[in-house]
């Protein structure tokens, strides 16, 4: 076996005295390849691929109805038929609607504003599992891919709040100046989606049966959070634990907040702002500090 | 066929000579006293330090315990754990220094090591002992490297491109070379699912070539090009190491190696057989 290289020599050296090819990656800077980068670093990286998160996101929509004949259209249909099925089964069938005035704004605005939240939860869980291979090839943080989930599904409820504000001008209801807090809703929803979406995405990349398990979970969620009937009225008779338990759930906590701005035209009460504000930051936090904690794991099987 | 390999081979021939005084010396002035003049031949970039990669592989399960539902339930019922899990010791006491400059080739058989060495080495896979170190995150590109396949070759590019860090700007400035050297032509308006299996991997290499890297692996990927893009890509290789990358190419297709590597490893059943200069590895390996 001749061996010209001197890099052989190296490593016959580093294999006599093991410390040795250690030092030398030291004394030239090298990394250990499975090294996660400090915090303030990976927010520098995620900033620099802000342009990816846009494009990821416009991509996936674009993409998402190509195959269908009404293509695009199926953005507005898609949350159009979502609604009207609602109203057919709580509003006509169950009856829901005697209870309750304007019952077909008060269900599309729990909706939509619910359905943003799920599909961000349900996107976010499958981000790294269905893009290894992107992940594999190329560098870049993976926080990327959860928070391009939550943007994508923003540029999709764009789409539904069109339709809504359409049904609510329809139905004469007037334009306040209380519309002015409709971003600051929607952007404090979308902060906390990119937290949950970041936490679902490092559960469901290393916890395969997440995907099986999502359904049921939103569903539940779903079923609690007040999107078919009024929390305040039905639950009058629970113990006040649970209702402040109910109320306090993030998802009822913005649709109701959507719900005052656009259908009963009132200032939000104190209590809504802090559950929307609290939810968001605390998602956040979390959210980013668990995925980062297995940055380098990802990717790998 | 016979024709074409032929005449392809003869390009190699002819291309060869000129690249081989700038590779010769590099080495040579390393071979008498061995540890010393490492420093001579450009930093280190990588440095596999007694690596061992140990696979866990599930499922490899008997007839008794194949996977239906009922069986499924009854292991968890025993608290058997999940099914027949297998150790495979993958890579074995592995250990070399990478420098800037190089281009190293990694040739074995059919479950060597050799995939499993470079996916260690991008940082995907733990080292079971001993260590990885590199300078720089190493970018792997594989054979399915997929971007997004159903979306039309120009949106790959711009994602591809972002998700590597570029700006804008430095996009704009890179649009029209990415597919010039992929050669795609027209058919970067279409989704990537519609592309021959040689075109996507063409796409793929422009894209991820694109960007200088310090560190780049490469699986297999050109396997699926034609000739003209095979003699492109090694251009392009040739490119990067003038530029002080270091690039790992793992090839069934030997000419390849012969052409672009200036170093090559040879790793058999987990261990490094052989490591030197290609001629001579190559020479061995064939015999074997």
């Amino acid at each position: 076996m001749s061996q010209p290289d001197s890099a052989v020599a190296d490593a016959q050296a580093g294999g006599g005295a093991p410390e040795s090819l250690a030092a030398l990656a030291k004394r030239h800077g090298l990394r250990r390849a499975i090294a996660r980068p400090t915090l303030p670093a990976y927010l520098r990286q995620l900033w620099t691929r802000r342009h990816f998160i846009l494009t990821y996101a416009t991509s996936r929509n674009v993409s998402k109805y190509s195959e269908s004949a009404l293509g695009q259209l199926w953005q507005v249909l898609t949350p159009l038929l979502n609604a009207a099925v609602y109203w057919l089964m709580f509003g006509v069938i169950l009856g829901q609607s005697k209870h309750i005035e304007n019952y077909p704004a008060f269900l599309i605005t729990g909706v939509m504003v619910f359905t943003f939240t799920q599909r961000t939860v349900t996107g976010g869980a499958k981000s790294i599992s269905s893009n290894l291979s992107l992940i594999r090839a190329l560098h870049f943080p993976r926080a990327s891919l959860p928070l391009a989930y939550a943007v994508q599904e923003l540029q999709q409820l764009a789409w539904s709040m069109g339709v809504l504000f359409l049904l609510i001008l329809l139905m004469g209801m007037p334009i306040t100046w209380l519309w002015l807090l409709i971003p600051v809703t929607l952007a404090l929803q979308l902060v906390f989606n990119m937290g949950v979406s970041l936490l679902m995405a490092r559960v469901g990349a290393f916890v395969r049966d997440m995907n099986q398990l999502l359904p049921f979970i939103t569903r539940t969620w779903l079923y609690a959070s007040g999107v078919f009937y009024s929390i305040t009225e039905r639950t009058a008779n629970l113990p006040q634990v649970l209702r402040w338990a109910l109320e306090f759930n993030p998802a009822a906590g913005y649709i109701e907040f959507m719900r005052d701005l656009l259908i009963y035209q009132r200032f939000p009460e104190r209590w809504a702002w802090i559950t929307c504000v609290f939810w968001a930051v605390f998602a956040l936090i979390v959210g980013f500090w668990y995925f980062w904690r297995a940055e380098e794991r990802y990717g790998r099987g | 066929m016979a024709e074409l390999t032929k005449e392809s081979s003869h390009v190699a021939q002819e291309e060869s000579p000129a690249p081989k005084p700038s590779k010769k010396p590099a080495p040579k002035p390393s071979e008498p006293p061995a540890p010393k003049p490492a420093q001579e031949l450009g930093t280190p970039t990588v440095i596999v330090d007694n690596l061992h990669i140990v696979y866990k592989v599930y499922g490899a399960a008997s007839d008794s315990q194949k996977g239906n539902a009922a069986n499924a339930l009854m292991r968890i019922v025993r608290r058997q754990g999940r099914p027949q899990m297998k150790e495979v010791h993958a890579v074995k006491g592995v250990s070399f220094v990478a420098r800037h400059g190089e281009a190293i080739g990694i040739v074995g058989r059919n479950g060597s090591g050799k995939s499993t060495l470079l996916r260690a080495i991008a940082g995907l896979l733990p080292p079971h002992k001993g260590a990885v170190y590199t300078d720089g995150q190493p970018s792997l590109l594989g054979v399915n490297a997929a971007l997004m396949k159903e979306l039309t070759g120009e949106r790959n590019i711009v994602l591809g491109c972002y998700a590597m860090g570029m700006s804008p700007d430095e996009l704009r400035e890179k649009y029209d070379e990415i597919v010039d050297f992929s050669g795609i032509g027209e058919f970067v308006q279409f989704p990537m699912s519609t592309y021959s299996s040689g075109m996507g991997a063409r796409l793929r290499f422009a894209i991820s070539s694109a960007k200088t890297h310090d560190v780049l692996l490469i699986d297999e990927a050109l396997a699926t090009g034609d000739r003209e893009f095979k003699k492109r890509s090694q251009k392009r290789i040739k490119q990067m190491r003038e530029s002080a990358g270091t690039v790992f190419l793992v090839a069934h297709n030997l000419d390849v190696i012969e052409d672009t590597c200036s170093r090559v490893i040879w790793l058999h059943k987990g261990k490094i057989k052989m490591d030197g200069d290609p001629t001579e590895v190559l020479a061995a390996y064939n015999k074997a």
